[in-house]
């Protein structure tokens, strides 16, 4: 297992007219070849920002102001944007959670996947196309000589899914980054593109950040979690750890609020456990840990400073004030 | 609820009689291949005083459309729907105005359903304006006194729907559901624009306001975990047909429909010790062709005769129905 790559206090911020936010405020994370590695918080945590920050594919009003994102030993950040143009694609892939608006509508499928093969591995189009054939083969789907001359509007969400996929995979890249990959989709199209991704991983010993706010996905496809809530990790373990002992109270909530963990709902009055109140405004963050407003176990103090994140046990992380030995 | 076994002491609210909703696409100068969608397909269903029928299945089986159906949006193609014994597609239009206050619906998106001009009190209160109920101060007190209910504060009754975060959207749309005071209320994926921990709220608000105001649900949902939480009876719907109504607790321990089944299968558990699915997932939903039956193309238990016969929604005890050749069997 070797650690493919490693994110070292990230800091990417957006200014917009209210002022300026910070999406994502000081992620620290890895991630060995080979392994899934699951993104989970609710909209506006800043999952996607990270994934982007990762490409880097910021929007023109948003950067990167801290930090070190380094693969394969290398500092994605300290290189040229060439360099990053040759890696984005080959080495590190990403799939969109709408894979109708990320298909070029008026470009039939073939020429898109062939489009990315003929980039990064300078073939002739002809063999390109054959290529691409067989990336659509490899991803299910049972007649590509056919669909490769479809237009996206065409296919169905389910297909489509794959194309994006098939795209994704044709240059064989180390990590694929895959934001909400099946929440468009239906639940029975859903499992078969989760079970397509983690083959696919398996075959080519690839490592998948999967960033979803279903905690149903991640416990049935992640090896790792890590929690975000508002710009920031709040846990970061296995995922055995994660849905068996969470300790920050965010996950814990989260957990207990999934209609699946609720046991079957013969007595009517089974109410579900919430977390109250809303996420918080990023303009309008409390002083201390960001979970406070909401927080069941909050104390005075938790307001006063920011929790950072701590190894508690090998491997599980958690930036809470409440766990027994931190203090501030 | 919970005892099925007497059902025939049930009151039934809505009795949905052989409905069917042809839609056709095509025909045009472009498209010149005329195709006709069965997004309703011949459904008898119905629904009891004070349970939560669940309505389950994927996108475009039809849920929607037999939604709109009862609620009179639609006027179906052939088969009737009677509200407490009367047919609602032969009401005159003062028995029409009465029927719809009476049904009410909650929408999924609470970003396009709310009116963007006009304030939180104004959307809830306009049901009352139009039905000219009570005046200006009764109206505002009834508002309020809603609002509180649903969890809004006073002083969010004059901000709009941009002010609001989706939960607090879904809260002004349930309100503005119930100021009628109606028996039935249709949630057509009420929740799946939320986040998680809002979902929760939102449900747990459901069940309460069911038990304040003695309403009937007929909950719409894609999602099995979310409808397993709500419901009494489950009905699951495949391409325009209903597969298999069962109450909540058999649907969930004994499927019986190979489709149940394998939408069962593809839901994540929720526990990453359990990942083994019970049945093999392929395929979509996809019209099998003219004869037989709409699941053959996916099902892994066809034998010859659902090529060439669509099984009939067959009762196989008091509370189960299942539309399956092999129902039994399997």
């Amino acid at each position: 297992m070797s650690r493919l790559l490693e994110i070292k206090d990230l800091r990417t911020v957006f200014d917009t007219a209210k002022g300026r936010i910070s999406a994502v405020d000081g992620v620290t994370l890895s991630l060995n070849s080979g392994d899934t590695l699951g993104i989970v918080g609710e909209s506006g945590c800043g999952k996607t920002v990270l994934a982007l920050s990762i490409m880097n594919l910021i929007p023109a009003n948003g950067k990167i102001v801290n930090g070190e994102i380094l693969f394969s030993g290398q500092d994605l950040l300290k290189i040229s944007s060439d360099e990053m143009r040759k890696k984005r694609g080959s080495e590190i892939a990403m799939i969109f959670q709408e894979p109708m608006t990320s298909l070029n509508p008026v470009l039939r499928a073939g020429e898109q996947i062939a489009e990315a093969i003929r980039l990064h591995q300078k073939l002739p189009p002809k063999e390109a196309l054959a290529l691409s054939i067989e990336q659509l083969r490899e991803v299910g789907i049972d007649d590509p000589e056919k669909l490769v001359r479809e237009y996206p509007h065409q296919l169905s969400g389910g297909m489509r899914q794959r194309v994006m996929i098939a795209m994704a995979m044709s240059c064989h890249p180390q990590l694929l980054l895959a934001d909400e990959p099946t929440t468009a989709l239906d639940v029975t199209i859903q499992a078969q593109i989760l079970d397509l991704i983690s083959t696919l991983k398996e075959k080519n010993n690839m490592a998948v950040i999967l960033i979803t706010h279903d905690l149903g996905i991640i416990a049935q496809a992640a090896k790792n979690v890590a929690v975000m809530y508002a710009g920031k990790i709040v846990e970061n373990s296995t995922v055995e750890n994660i849905f068996d002992h969470p300790f920050h109270p965010y996950t814990r909530g989260l957990i207990e609020s999934m209609p699946a963990r609720c046991a079957a709902s013969s007595d009517r009055n089974n109410y579900l456990k919430t977390i109250p109140g809303n996420v918080p405004s990023l303009y309008n963050l409390p002083a201390g840990c960001r979970f406070f407003d909401r927080c069941s176990v909050a104390q005075k103090e938790c307001n006063q400073e920011e929790p950072v994140l701590k190894e508690i046990e090998e491997g599980h992380f958690i930036s809470c004030w409440k766990y027994p030995g931190i203090t501030n | 609820m919970n005892n099925y076994n007497e059902i025939n002491m049930l009151q039934s609210l809505v009795d949905i009689k052989e409905l069917k909703k042809i839609y056709s696409s095509g025909g045009g100068l472009f498209n010149p291949k005329s195709r006709s969608v069965h997004a309703v397909d011949n459904i008898d269903l119905e629904i009891y005083k004070g349970e939560t029928l669940g309505l389950v299945g994927e996108s475009g089986c039809g849920k929607s459309t037999l939604a709109r159906l009862i609620i009179r949006l639609e006027k179906p193609d052939a088969g009737h729907i009677y509200y407490k014994g009367n047919n609602i597609n032969s009401f005159s239009a003062a028995e029409l105005k009465s029927y719809r206050s009476n049904v009410q619906m909650i929408f999924q998106d609470p970003y396009s359903s709310l009116n963007p001009r006009k304030s939180a009190v104004s959307i809830i209160r306009e049901p009352l304006t139009i039905r000219k109920i009570g005046d200006k101060n009764k109206r505002d007190e009834m508002v309020m006194q809603l609002m509180g209910k649903v969890g809004l504060s006073k002083e969010q009754a004059n901000r709009y729907p941009h002010e609001f975060s989706g939960g607090q959207r879904q809260r002004i749309g349930i309100a503005r559901a119930l100021v009628l005071n109606p028996e039935l209320i249709i949630a057509d994926e009420p929740v799946s624009a939320l986040d998680v921990s809002i979902q929760a709220q939102i449900l747990n608000l459901l069940k309460e306001l069911k038990n304040d105001f003695g309403l009937t649900y007929l909950f719409i949902s894609h999602d099995l975990n979310v409808i397993r939480n709500m419901s009494d009876r489950v009905a699951v719907m495949y391409l325009g047909k209903i597969v298999e109504l069962a109450a909540n607790v058999d649907i969930y321990s004994t499927p019986m429909h190979p489709y149940t089944k394998m939408l069962l299968s593809a839901v994540p558990s929720g526990d990453p010790k359990n990942k083994n699915r019970i049945l093999s997932i392929k395929g979509e939903a996809r019209y099998a062709g003219e004869k037989g039956c709409n699941f053959q193309n996916r099902c892994s238990f066809k034998i010859e005769i659902c090529a060439q016969e669509a099984p009939p929604l067959k009762r196989y005890d008091q509370r189960r129905f299942c539309a399956c050749h092999r129902g039994d069997s399997i």
